[in-house]
């Protein structure tokens, strides 16, 4: 809308002479495209600083990479499933310590659910005495009622119910939380294990790692 | 926070904690304050791994939380504090400089875990050091609570809020998150322990041979079961400390290669006499830099360090090394010119610097559309008609400042995606070189013959080796430079940091 140039001549508004053309040159050509990814530069990089300080920085700096890996803190993705399963994985998993937070300074929402059918009556009475002022809430009761069923299938239900409830009640999160968390402390390790197929976890009641506690020749695995 | 910051942030949690954590703590960079199942939702995460996540990350403090009305608890991440983590090995580095082994293996410690009750703390460092000693020699725990509160007592390491214990059982039900509290004195306060022991040696059959499963091992180590005497005590490592000194150590630098000629000659144990003193501290005050000014005669002269004016010395010193090294010498000339003279017409830097006009154009509007000099604009007419205006050329230091902060950012980004590139491409063959040195390992342990070992060797033929020196020299070259540039955020950001406060 403001194309118009005047009377047929292009007028430039200021002074071209300020800019660096002088009159009536040609101007360099419209660039069509972005410029390129890694241009030329004219100067090189000046080299980095070396020296005693500055080696060991390093040095550490990638230690500190390594061991970073190898600590708890670092939460491993599951592995998709492979097409074959390699009998020798389950002998180089690298264990790790295991790290358990101090409750009392995170919120109780933070620790891990934990539907143990040996732990039931405990559970239940702890979840009684919190959840008192709440019982009129008909959503809770539900739920509730539905956690109580889904005890008994096991804790595959767990994650499931979780997300379900997650998008359908999202105002409420703070009394759920509070009610369902039993007192118990939990190993982390627990967690980890759980797989989401048709066993119910504790039919192995040893609690420890399943599939390394089964075998008692270790020597046979290493190669 | 911008997109540079975020990737940044993303890189960075992924490099040291995961994917999981990774995905967490970037929706909650991005998103800001949110509830547990919002963030489950959101990220399309299992509620579980979000509470292992939110776990790790309020551990290391990079994520806090707060309580709202009803009930609800928010997460908030931190997002320079992720930042920080690019700094970790200045941090540890310092301490060795400052306190040596013991010193540094206690903020390693204190930083790799995020916090640590002292006893935790000393009894690892104990062990770690017994490890490196000649066998038979321990190190006793009370050297380590030394160093321990030494750094406490220097504020180099501070206590973790906690949770105030309460006399009187609560009537109502308890509330969904602690809230933690500390106050000033109690910050450094160390608890009266009497850590008595020493480190212990790793038995070899403990250790993680690679690959060798311990089933057998009992799920806690036996230590646990002894009661903690300064249970729920936790200390953290106080960056802002660590910062305080490296800005310190910046500002004497910079006055000391400043006054090279005068510091050479200064006698040793400083026994210099009173008039000395005075003649040096006039040329101090008297040097443009104006790190130190005069501000009174109390005393025979009052002189104070001007923190702002050195900080911002040292940003103006950092943008012009900049200009010289991407523009050219005559570009940085052109630069310190302008940020002399504040305000410059394009005639006036070609007569000053003594450019050719047409070079001189060149050079300015290279610098502008880098954004490291501004243009002015000063109508001479209310239409601002551009041909009856002034066009002035100004150094903005603040803004330029933060572009080059930005800047930063984005090359650390780089360096760490090259780095990563770069050691997956090679991934096969690191692999590959990893298991015959541990086939060596082993080997020689077991006494094996030089020609076996010779054979294992040849595993990795010689233009693998080759490859791999090409890409260890890579790696190393790629980390020493995101080292670097960390120094030039430091400066930077600090700089920007104490322009804010002024306000």
């Amino acid at each position: 809308m403001a194309g118009n140039k005047g009377r047929g001549r292009a007028a430039y508004t200021f002074n071209i002479e300020a800019v660096g053309f002088g009159r009536g040159e040609k101007l360099p050509d419209v660039a069509l495209k972005p410029p390129p990814l890694f241009p030329d530069t004219d100067y090189k990089p000046v080299p980095l600083k070396a020296g005693e300080g500055e080696d060991y920085m390093l040095a550490l700096k990638q230690e500190l990479r390594e061991t970073m890996k190898r600590m708890p803190y670092y939460m491993e993705t599951p592995e998709e499933k492979q097409d074959i399963e390699r009998y020798s994985k389950r002998y180089m998993k690298v264990y790790k310590e295991e790290w358990i937070p101090d409750w009392r300074r995170l919120p109780r929402e933070m620790m891990p659910r934990k539907k143990c059918r040996k732990a039931g009556p405990k559970s239940e009475k702890a979840k009684d005495t919190g959840k008192g002022a709440s019982l009129a809430n008909t959503a809770d009761v539900l739920k509730k009622i539905e956690e109580l069923e889904k005890r008994g299938d096991g804790e595959k239900s767990d994650e499931e119910n979780e997300e379900k409830e997650g998008s359908k009640e999202k105002s409420k999160e703070g009394d759920e939380e509070e009610d369902d968390d039993a007192a118990e402390q939990e190993e982390y390790d627990e967690e980890e294990q759980e797989e989401e197929n048709d066993y119910i976890n504790s039919y192995f009641e040893d609690g420890d790692d399943f599939g390394a506690d089964s075998d008692d020749n270790m020597d046979e695995a290493t190669y | 926070m911008t997109q540079a910051e975020i990737k940044l942030c993303s890189l960075l949690l992924q490099e040291h904690f995961g994917e999981i954590v990774e995905k967490i703590g970037v929706h909650l960079i991005r998103t800001g304050s949110q509830p547990l199942r919002a963030i489950a939702h959101d990220t399309g995460t299992s509620l579980d791994q979000v509470k292992k996540a939110l776990c790790v990350l309020i551990q290391h403090n990079l994520v806090i939380y707060q309580v709202h009305k009803r009930g609800v608890v928010e997460y908030e991440a931190q997002c320079s504090r992720v930042l920080r983590m690019l700094r970790y090995p200045r941090y540890i580095y310092t301490a060795k400089t400052l306190y040596s082994d013991t010193g540094e293996l206690i903020v390693e410690e204190l930083l790799l875990n995020g916090k640590m009750t002292m006893s935790a703390v000393v009894k690892k460092v104990a062990d770690r050091l017994t490890e490196t000693m000649e066998d038979g020699k321990t190190m006793d725990y009370a050297e380590v609570s030394n160093t321990f509160v030494r750094l406490a007592d220097t504020h180099f390491v501070q206590r973790c809020p906690w949770v105030p214990a309460t006399e009187n059982s609560d009537p109502g039900p308890p509330p969904p998150a602690p809230i933690l509290v500390i106050s000033e004195k109690d910050m450094y306060l160390v608890p009266k322990l009497s850590l008595i022991g020493k480190g212990k040696r790793r038995r070899s059959s403990d250790e993680d041979a690679a690959g060798e499963p311990k089933a057998k091992r009992p799920k806690h180590s036996t230590d646990n079961k002894e009661p903690i005497p300064d249970d729920g005590i936790y200390w953290q490592a106080n960056l802002d400390r660590f910062h305080q000194h490296f800005r310190d150590q910046a500002i004497v630098s910079a006055v000391a290669n400043r006054m090279d000629q005068i510091f050479r000659s200064l006698p040793v144990g400083y026994n210099i006499s009173k008039q000395v003193l005075d003649q040096y501290l006039t040329l101090l005050a008297d040097d443009p830099l104006e790190f130190v000014g005069k501000s009174g005669d109390s005393g025979g002269g009052m002189y104070v360090i001007n923190l702002h004016k050195a900080l911002g010395s040292l940003a103006t010193a950092t943008l012009e090394s900049v200009v010289q090294e991407r523009f050219g010498s005559r570009c940085a000339r052109i630069f310190r010119l302008v940020l002399q003279k504040k305000h410059l017409e394009q005639k006036q830097v070609e007569d000053f610097a003594m450019i050719p006009a047409k070079e001189a154009k060149d050079m300015l509007y290279k610098m502008l559309s880098g954004n490291f000099i501004s243009l002015q604009e000063i109508p001479k007419t209310p239409d601002h008609a551009p041909s009856r205006t002034f066009y002035l050329y100004t150094v903005n230091i603040l803004s330029a400042a933060r572009m080059l902060l930005h800047r930063c950012y984005k090359s650390i980004a780089n360096l760490i995606e090259r780095r990563q590139f770069e050691t997956k491409e090679n991934k096969r063959l690191l692999e590959k070189s990893q298991r015959v040195e541990a086939i060596i390992a082993s080997m020689q342990a077991t006494g094996a013959e030089e020609a076996q070992l010779q054979e294992i060797e040849e595993m990795i033929t010689a233009p693998e080796r080759q490859q791999l020196e090409t890409l260890k020299r890579n790696v190393n070259k790629l980390d020493a430079s995101e080292i670097q540039v960390d120094e030039t955020i430091f400066l930077l950001e600090s700089y920007i940091e104490s322009t804010m406060k002024r306000q």
